[in-house]
Order: structure tokens, then sequence, then C-alpha cells
């Protein structure tokens, strides 16, 4: 695609959302639980600014408000209520490397190509622009549930929830200038919910193994059992 | 305008806020049935409401035959699950497994969850249906970690990141199908709502609806329980206070069954004048025989009575999945058919199970031993309850899976075999674990228990009716839900 086809703040969009993708590698690799939420924050901060855009070029002015909740949510009230966990849990020093950081890049870089690919039917409907954010939402989708699977510290899985969110909401944004306020408020509302659930479980978890290593969660399994 | 939605959806969010405020134990108990009953009673006038009038729309809701008739069974389950969890959850507190606190947690999100259900179920727009079934992973998560025993977080926790991730996926779905309205719908707020969508639905790019149907398929798909999305579902079923088994299992797979229902008759409407035609329903079979199979084999090797039963919810739903896929008149009623008597003897079961695992003190089918000379009415309902499930011939679950089988003979008949296979090995899964259960040896010192059995022999017997003699106004009702999904009528 040419980009000098785009308008000027087309063009920006393009790579505010390529940066939301770079912050989506980050949080995939970062090994200090602290360092990750930061980079949650700025991604959070990255989705809230291309929403202004989005408002800013034309129809969709109730994109202002949800701007202003995604900055408000996504980039300083979770965000702050997970590093008040973490030091209460009193896990800021902890880090956790991945095991085999090469082929988790491997596998990130086969979902972004394999979202592209997926989006294919909407090239045909819509603009090329169109196509590289949602392309790119899948691929911050896609990304946060590889990190669910990989991570096995509990605050890292919860991260990599709440950046399927970041995408999806990317993804509302861009491809359909965002749900109705009605819908937008509801999914809010489940996501602060669901944060200050994670929040209860995270004590309720450490009280019970002793740890936050999901991992090391394995009483209910389909084995027969050796009793 | 109708006011009979709004106080349906409404009365148990008004009462799980005044419940929040009620710390005595016994008041909390008799006002959570009390709100259960009013909300059940509000659901039976907008019955009458919506057969007199077809359709009731309004205020971003909209009821017809289809939904309405799960909101009833949905009010109703709710309202005899909390007289029986009344005396029940009294008990548990007594013996010391949860707190006051975790008491009044459990009141108001009985409450709440029930909202959520009825939320889902009634409203027309498919962002807000979202929400609400998000809403109902997020108020039973706490209840199935209640007795903070090891097991019990490891499965709520199981429980909410399945589920969670799942409904992100279907809300990646729900985004793909607003963008796809948006080429078809001038008014951009309506683009969500289910009933400008289908009246549209011919128009929809198929591509993108096919897209949004694969994620939403497999968002919904996780909180139905489809194989191989099953694994939170046995979990968070058996390690949670009984009576939120029995409302998981009868009520919460419906309504994502509901859902993915919903979505199926829009995906078709746009799909019908393309090559592929039936994919939605050629997915729906697939996943649903998939669960069908697995989750009877599944059923042998089981040691936790409430565990078996939920790969039976696994099992049940597989069928009405595999059902609605298969479309038609015939298979969509018996699918119908099937949500309504699998709720009522599911819930049923659970309760019986509830006694059954405090009269042996554990839920460790090993363990549990003799019901029926311990305490007959135990022994008995959980006797019947399964006989029922299995599908044995006076009962509902007979009608609906005859009905089934007779639709399969007529549109795909190979895969009858599979099916009499599946429920062959369901019934032997089931009866090899009941009958030491209810006959066997009982071990010295095993005492009966209170016991509030009227909630399941209430349910047995409509379940029984249902098998005897289906009434010919509850026929017309299914029927007509019939010709709202697959277009035919059956009467």
């Amino acid at each position: 695609m040419s980009l000098e086809h785009l308008t000027l703040l087309q063009q920006l969009m393009v790579v505010l959302a390529a940066v939301v993708l770079f912050t989506s590698f980050v949080l995939l690799e970062q090994a200090r639980l602290v360092a990750a939420i930061h980079a949650f924050a700025w991604q959070g901060v990255l989705v809230a600014l291309v929403t202004v855009i989005v408002a800013a070029s034309g129809r969709h002015t109730h994109l202002f408000f949800s701007a202003a909740l995604t900055l408000g949510l996504k980039a300083l009230l979770i965000p702050w209520m997970l590093h008040r966990l973490v030091r209460r849990l009193e896990l800021d020093r902890h880090s956790e490397p991945l095991r085999r950081p090469a082929l988790v890049i491997m596998a990130a870089l086969a979902l972004v190509i394999f979202s592209y690919w997926l989006v294919l039917p909407i090239v045909q409907q819509e603009l090329i622009f169109t196509r590289n954010i949602v392309a790119v939402s899948l691929a911050v989708v896609l990304i946060g549930l590889l990190m669910m699977v990989i991570r096995t510290q509990a605050v890292a899985q919860v991260l990599g929830f709440m950046s399927m969110e970041n995408g999806l909401f990317l993804a509302a944004v861009s491809a359909t200038g965002g749900m109705p306020l009605m819908v937008e408020l509801g999914v809010a509302f489940d996501v602060l919910v669901a944060a200050v659930l994670f929040g209860v479980f995270f004590f309720q978890i450490r009280a019970s193994i002793d740890s936050l290593d999901v991992d090391r969660m394995n009483r209910l399994t389909e084995r027969v059992d050796e009793q | 305008m109708s006011g009979a939605v709004f106080v349906t959806v409404f009365t148990p969010l008004a009462g799980a806020l005044l419940l929040v405020w009620i710390r005595n134990r016994n008041r909390a108990g008799w006002l959570n049935v009390m709100v259960s009953a009013s909300t059940f009673a509000a659901a039976l006038a907008l019955a009458l409401e919506v057969a007199r009038r077809e359709v009731v729309a309004g205020g971003g809701f909209r009821v017809d035959a289809f939904n309405v008739y799960l909101l009833v069974l949905t009010a109703f389950v709710g309202m005899t699950t909390s007289i029986f969890s009344r005396p029940y959850m009294q008990y548990v507190c007594a013996t010391g497994k949860t707190s006051a606190r975790g008491m009044r947690l459990y009141h108001v999100m009985f409450q709440l969850f029930i909202f959520t259900m009825l939320l889902a179920l009634a409203t027309d727009n498919l962002g807000i249906l979202w929400v609400a079934v998000e809403g109902a992973t997020l108020t039973t998560v706490l209840l199935v970690s209640l007795y903070r025993t090891p097991e019990a977080i490891e499965a709520a926790w199981k429980y909410f990141i399945l589920c969670g991730v799942g409904i992100a996926l279907a809300l990646f779905g729900t985004v793909v199908l607003y963008f796809a309205a948006q080429h078809v719908i001038d008014e951009p707020a309506a683009g969500l709502s289910w009933s400008t969508l289908h009246a549209v639905a011919p128009q929809l790019e198929p591509s993108i609806m096919s897209l949004a149907f694969v994620f939403l398929l497999v968002g919904y798909g996780t909180k139905v329980g489809l194989v191989p999305l099953h694994q939170w579902l046995p979990d968070a079923h058996s390690e949670g206070p009984t009576p939120m088994s029995a409302v998981l299992s009868g009520l919460l797979l419906n309504v994502a069954l509901y859902a993915i229902v919903r979505l199926k008759m829009l995906v078709d409407g746009a799909l019908a004048a393309t090559d592929t035609p039936y994919l939605a329903g050629q997915l729906l079979m697939g996943f649903g025989l998939a669960s069908f199979l697995v989750a009877g084999l599944f059923l042998h090797r089981q040691r936790d009575i409430k565990r078996m039963f939920s790969y039976s919810s696994i099992e049940h739903m597989g069928l009405m999945t595999f059902a609605f896929g298969m479309g038609g008149p015939l298979a969509t009623f018996a699918a119908l058919l099937h949500m309504l008597v699998h709720s009522l003897t599911k819930s049923a079961i659970f309760v019986t199970v509830g006694h059954a695992a405090h009269i042996a003190g554990t839920q460790s089918i090993e363990h549990i031993r003799g019901l029926i000379r311990t305490q007959p009415i135990v022994g008995w309902g959980l006797l019947i309850g399964v006989a029922a499930i299995a599908g044995f011939p006076p009962f509902g679950i007979f009608t609906s899976e005859f009905l089934l089988l007779s639709a399969t003979m007529q549109s795909q008949p190979w895969f009858t075999v599979a099916l009499l296979v599946g429920l062959a090995v369901a019934f032997a899964g089931l009866f090899r674990h009941l009958h030491p259960m209810v006959y066997g040896v009982v071990p010295a010192g095993q005492q009966p228990v209170p016991a509030n059995m009227i909630p399941v022999m209430v349910h047995l017997g409509l379940v029984l009716w249902l098998g005897v003699s289906i009434p010919v106004f509850l026929a017309h009702w299914l029927d007509r839900a019939t010709g709202l999904i697959s277009g035919g009528h059956l009467l």
C-alpha cells in the first residue's frame, strides 16, 4: 500500500496503531512485572490517542468521551490498581524471564501475519487503511491471548487479558467508529469489575498456594488419578 | 413500550441492591425467595402479553416467542433454586464452610446473576447481550470460589480466564458484525439491533459475516461448554455451592446457546444466496456432535458426582447445538423442547446431589453409598432424575430426543448411528455410577440430613408431564418459536 494516498491524520493513525502493536510485543517479552504494567499503561495512552484522532477526523463526536474513558480506565486507573496490588503482594522485584524468547517472538509474528490474512474479506469492502488497523488490532488481541498462554504468573496473565481488551477497543474504534455509547459503557464497566475481581483473586490464590504461579494450581485435572 | 419487560428484568437488580443491606441471614434467605417469586410472576405476565401481541418491543428490549419461553424458564428455575437454597445455604453456613459475609455475597450475586441472564435474553442489542453474558461470568466467579478451598479457587481462576478469553473473542466477532452492518444501515446506532439486522440480513456481506460468526461461535461456545472449549465447565460447576451448579448448568448454558442461535439466524440470512448457505449450521453440527460424543465418554471416568453431571450437561448442550445446527422445523422444535426439559431435570438433579453430598459428607462417588436406605426421598430423587436425564421413556427428555432422532433420520440419516451410540455410551456412563450410589451398602453411621425436595418433585413432575403429554398451549408456543428460528411450522 502507498502511504502518500492517505491523509495526514490517517497516516498518524497507522503509525500509532503500529506503536500499539509494538507495545504488545514489549508486554510479551517484559520479564519485570512493574515494567510490564508501565508498558500496558502506555498501550492504553496510545489507544486513547487513536480514539481522539478518529473523533477529530469527523462524524464520531461521542468518541471524545470514549477516549477520555479509555485514558482514565486503561492508562490510569487499572495500571494504578495493578501497581498497588503488586506492591501489596511484594512482587515489585519479581521478574520471570521467558523460557524461549525467540520462539515466542516468532509465534507472535506468525499471529500478526495470520491476522492480516484473516481480515482479507474486509479489504474488499473498505479502504486499505482500515484493513491495516483492523489487522493490527486483531494481532494485539491474539498476542494478548498468547501472553495468557505462555505466562504462568497471575498478574502477567491479567495484563494479557487487559491488552486483549485494548485490541478489541482499537478494532471497534478504527473499523466502525466506535460501538454505540451504551455498549461501550457496558464493556468499560465489565472491564472495571473484572479488574477488581482479579485483585480479589490474587489474594485468594496466594492464600491458597502461597504463590501467584498459576501453574502450581493443578488439582483439577482429568487424569485417572493415583489415589 | 411494555412495563412487564422492565419489571421482569429489573426486579432481580432491585432485589440485589436490597440484599446488600441485609445482614440477617434468615431474612436475606426469605427475601431472596420473594424477589425470585416476583420475578417469576412478572415473567408470566410478560408471557401473556407476548401471547397476545406476538412481539413486545421498546426501550431496547424485544421479546418474542423464542426468548419469552427462556425468560419464563429462567425465572422459574431461579425461583425454585432460591427456595432450595434458603435452607441449604443455612446448613452450609452452620457447618462452617462459609462465613456470614460469604452468605451475603451469595444472595446478592445470585440475584445479580439472574439479572444478567434475563437482560441477555430480553435485550435486542447484540452489544448489550455481550455485556450481559460477560456480566454473568463476573457475578458467578466469586461464588465458585466461595468455599475458599484450593480446588475452588483453582476452578474459579480457570473459569474466569477461559470464559474471559472466550468472551473477548465474541466481542471481536460483534465488532466485525457491526462493521458489516454499517455498510447496510444508515443509522449507526441501530447497527447492533438484532431486529434491524435480521430485517436486512440478506444484504449483509457474506464473507465478513462468516468471519464474525466464527469468532462469535468460539466466544459464546466457550460459555456453552462446547468441546474443546469446555475445560472450565466441570471444574466451575463442581466446586461452587450446589445452588450455583443448578443455575449454571440449567440456565447459563441455555443463555449462551440462545445467543448463538440468534446469531445463526443473521448469518443464515446473509449466506442464503452464496454457495455455502449452511456454513453456520454445519459448524454447529460439528461442534455439537463432538461435544456430545466426547462428554459421553468422559462420564465413565468421573470420580466426583457433580463433575459427572457437569459432563452430562456438556453432552446435552452438544445435542441441542447439533439439533439447532441441523435446522428444519422438527429438529428446531426438538432442540427447544430439549432446552426446557434439560434445564428442569438438570437443576433438579443438582439439588438432589447437593443433599446426597451432605448425607455422605463428600462429593466423591466412591463414598456416596446406599442413599435409598439412608434417606429414601433423596435416593429416589436421584434415581428418577438420572432416569429422566438418560432419556427413559415416560419423561420429557425421551420425547425431545426421539423427535431429534426422527429429524436426523429424515435429513442426515448417517448421523443417527452416531447419536444412538452416543446415547448408549452416556446411558452406561451414568448408570454404572448411579447404581451403587443408590443401592450400595450403607456405610456405618450415615445419617439423613434436613432435605427440601419440593423443588425436585415439582421439576421432575413437570418433566414427566411434558413427556406424557405436552399441553396444547405450550406446543403452540414452542411451535411459534420454531417458526421464528427455522421459518417452518410443525403443527
